[in-house]
């Protein structure tokens, strides 16, 4: 399917919002002007933006400690989450959250999780909600190669296929878990996805660096979906360019590794030179989004900074809504 | 007596617990760290850097890298010690034990006594616990409360490194299944550790201020904020006995009568919120059984009814610090 010159647009800035949102989280972690744990997800944005393009408010998105790039893409704000993350009052969770912890459920956002395994029955249940209001709407919930190993991802997939919740258990296989090879840990060796085939789910497999590949396949597999199918699973090879966290010496890594997948598998790079080779966009159209996107991050790391901190009496604030 | 880091003490108790029994057996996520990839084993060597060299030392038998998942680790480590070996798993962070929950709490902690005491479960499962690092609600919990009230488990929280040794001693030669908790802050502090084969008793706490004014009651990270705290109170005349409990179950309840009967006034130090906690139980304790000694009302300083804060400030408001410490103090000192 062709995309629009607006779809494509859009979608090309929506990854770049997320690659400069955390090129520049990379640096204000290291110089220590943001405080604790951070997982960045650059290197997979062709994957969060090539599942939400095709989402609006109402589908709903569970994801993982990972989570910056799902929020992103699925629209969460950019000043807030920077907020977030700086730990500001203002932020979209009002600092009680942090990197791991964002959510706008406004936006059918239903939160990053600090524990891994724990979205996937999150998801299910949302997808159960959704098949109830039946209005065709889905929940997804995104996944490593270590996540598919946690028994909540077994059990939320074999409860999505009995009771055929429209839920997408959509795997993201950077290679590692941690500082572990996706070989090692996953039994199937080569592959997550048939592990949710053996649960009964109809599954998909594709490139995640590749953009146009990761929005067609969510296209055909949301088709299945929606008629009301029950769940569906896809499996997308993608790379993380950062360590596990910030900070992480990465000694699990190849000789060159990080260059190597930097120069063949960047999924920006990929999306400039198939659109521009192709004649669909020109270099200029993309590097006024850059520049306008660098912009952007700027002033919303300005505002971060300047935004209030919060005080000692919101430590009490939204535990209960009534107590 | 050589001076080590609460982490390398860790370490280096495994290690010759290893080299000692073979029937001792590390597993966990990392536990080795880089299985499978282009670095290799021992590329990370444990993400708290408590197992690092292990693998090399004694191989995949007795090294095992897990996947993610925490039940299977915890529930695993129940069925090696039901047949006959010595498991230490190491669950990385504490919060992660919910996912664990069942085979904790309602298998190990349970197979001696259902099983009429015919068998034994000499688990250790190793846990880091503990806020000061903006790791937010899912990173930072206390859980030593809960697991203190779980029947058949002991649950232990060292704050030395000379404490991590000894208790770790003697958690490798019981026969119960342990709680090894160890706080995230104190990985990186430094102590002396007296050379030779010698352990610490569970059940025994250590009295590491004396005075006659005021007991203090905590554990772990806590017991050096309580030490502040009477450090800065002695400059004003007034002595603190400062009571590590080190472990929770059992608890020396002794040490803490004792003293209260002494003193006649009693704050209790805790990281995780008030209700239903570890002070919440030592407060009732003292009330029970020394309330004729009592001078003041017990005062407790604990984190808020919350989850725990991710920002720097809300996380510095939430957490028990010397300064709350010592104002409790000064309250209870003042009560008539
Ligand atoms: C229940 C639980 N166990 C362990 C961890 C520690 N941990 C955080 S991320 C992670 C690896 C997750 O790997 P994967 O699912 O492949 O996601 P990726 O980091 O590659 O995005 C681990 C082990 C955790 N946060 N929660």
């Amino acid at each position: 399917m062709q995309l629009s010159r607006e779809q494509m647009l859009q979608a090309y800035r929506r990854m770049k919002i997320i690659r400069e949102f955390e090129e520049r989280l990379h640096i204000d972690i290291a110089t220590g002007a943001i405080a604790g744990f951070t997982h960045l997800y650059c290197g997979q944005e062709a994957v969060a933006v090539g599942v939400c393009e095709h989402l609006d408010t109402d589908d709903k998105i569970v994801s993982t400690h990972r989570g910056h790039g799902h929020c992103l893409a699925k629209g969460c704000d950019v000043d807030g989450m920077m907020k977030e993350i700086w730990g500001s009052r203002e932020g979209l969770c009002k600092g009680k959250g942090g990197s791991m912890h964002i959510a706008d459920v406004d936006v059918g956002m239903l939160g990053a999780n600090g524990i891994v395994g724990a979205g996937a029955p999150i998801a299910v249940g949302a997808a159960l909600a959704a098949k109830l209001d039946g209005k065709g709407k889905v929940a997804i919930t995104f996944s490593g190669d270590g996540a598919c190993n946690q028994g909540t991802t077994f059990e939320a997939m074999n409860m999505a296929v009995v009771t055929k919740a429209p839920c997408i258990f959509v795997f993201e296989n950077n290679h590692y878990s941690e500082h572990t090879g996706f070989e090692y840990a996953v039994g199937t060796q080569q592959d997550i996805a048939s592990r949710a085939e053996a649960f009964g789910m109809k599954v998909w497999r594709a490139d995640g660096t590749d953009f146009f590949a990761v929005h067609e396949t969510m296209r055909e597999l949301l088709d299945y979906v929606r008629a009301g199918n029950g769940p569906a699973s896809v499996e997308f090879d993608t790379e993380r360019f950062f360590g596990h966290f910030e900070g992480d010496p990465q000694r699990y890594r190849g000789e060159g590794e990080l260059d190597r997948i930097r120069e063949t598998r960047d999924c920006l790079k990929k999306f400039r030179q198939s659109v521009v080779s192709a004649k669909l966009l020109t270099d200029a159209d993309l590097d006024t989004i850059d520049a306008e996107v660098l912009d952007q991050i700027e002033a919303a790391v300005v505002a971060a900074r300047a935004a209030p901190r919060p005080t000692p009496e919101d430590v009490l604030a939204d535990v209960y809504v009534a107590y | 007596m050589a001076k080590m880091m609460y982490r390398d003490a860790v370490r280096s108790t495994i290690f010759e617990a290893m080299e000692r029994d073979e029937r001792v057996v590390v597993l966990g996520e990392d536990v080795v760290g880089g299985m499978g990839t282009a670095g290799g084993p021992e590329a990370i060597g444990g993400i708290w850097s408590t197992s690092t060299g292990f693998y090399d030392a004694f191989g995949p038998d007795r090294v095992i890298d897990t996947p993610i998942s925490e039940s299977a680790i915890v529930g695993a480590a129940g069925g090696l010690a039901l047949a006959g070996k010595k498991p230490i798993a190491e669950l990385m962070f504490a919060d992660f034990i919910g996912v664990s929950l069942d085979q904790i709490w309602n298998q190990i902690a349970k197979f001696r006594y259902m099983f009429g005491g015919k068998s034994t479960c000499p688990a250790i499962i190793r846990m880091a616990y503990g806020g000061g690092f903006n790791a937010a609600a899912q990173h930072s919990q206390s859980v030593h409360h809960f697991l203190t009230a779980m029947p058949g488990l002991k649950v232990v929280m060292p704050s030395t490194p000379e404490d991590v040794r000894g208790l770790l001693r003697e958690a490798l030669r019981g026969d119960d299944p342990v709680i090894f908790l160890e706080h995230k802050a104190l990985y990186g502090v430094t102590g002396e550790v007296p050379d030779g084969d010698w352990t610490i008793p569970f059940g025994h706490a250590r009295l590491t201020r004396a005075g006659q004014d005021l007991t203090l009651v905590a554990t772990g990270l806590m017991v050096s904020r309580c030490e502040a705290a009477a450090d800065a109170l002695a400059k004003d005349g007034i002595g603190c006995d400062v009571i590590d409990l080190r472990t929770t179950s059992p608890m020396d309840e002794e040490a803490i009568l004792d003293s209260v009967e002494v003193t006649g006034r009693l704050v209790v130090v805790d990281e995780a919120p008030q209700r239903c906690s570890l002070a919440t139980d030592i407060s009732a304790l003292a009330a029970q059984k020394a309330f004729a000694s009592l001078k003041a009302p017990i005062e407790m300083v604990c984190a808020p009814h919350s989850p725990v804060p991710f920002a720097l400030e809300l996380e510095q408001a939430y957490l028990p610090s010397a300064a709350k410490i010592e104002a409790a103090a000064r309250k209870v000192l003042g009560y008539r």
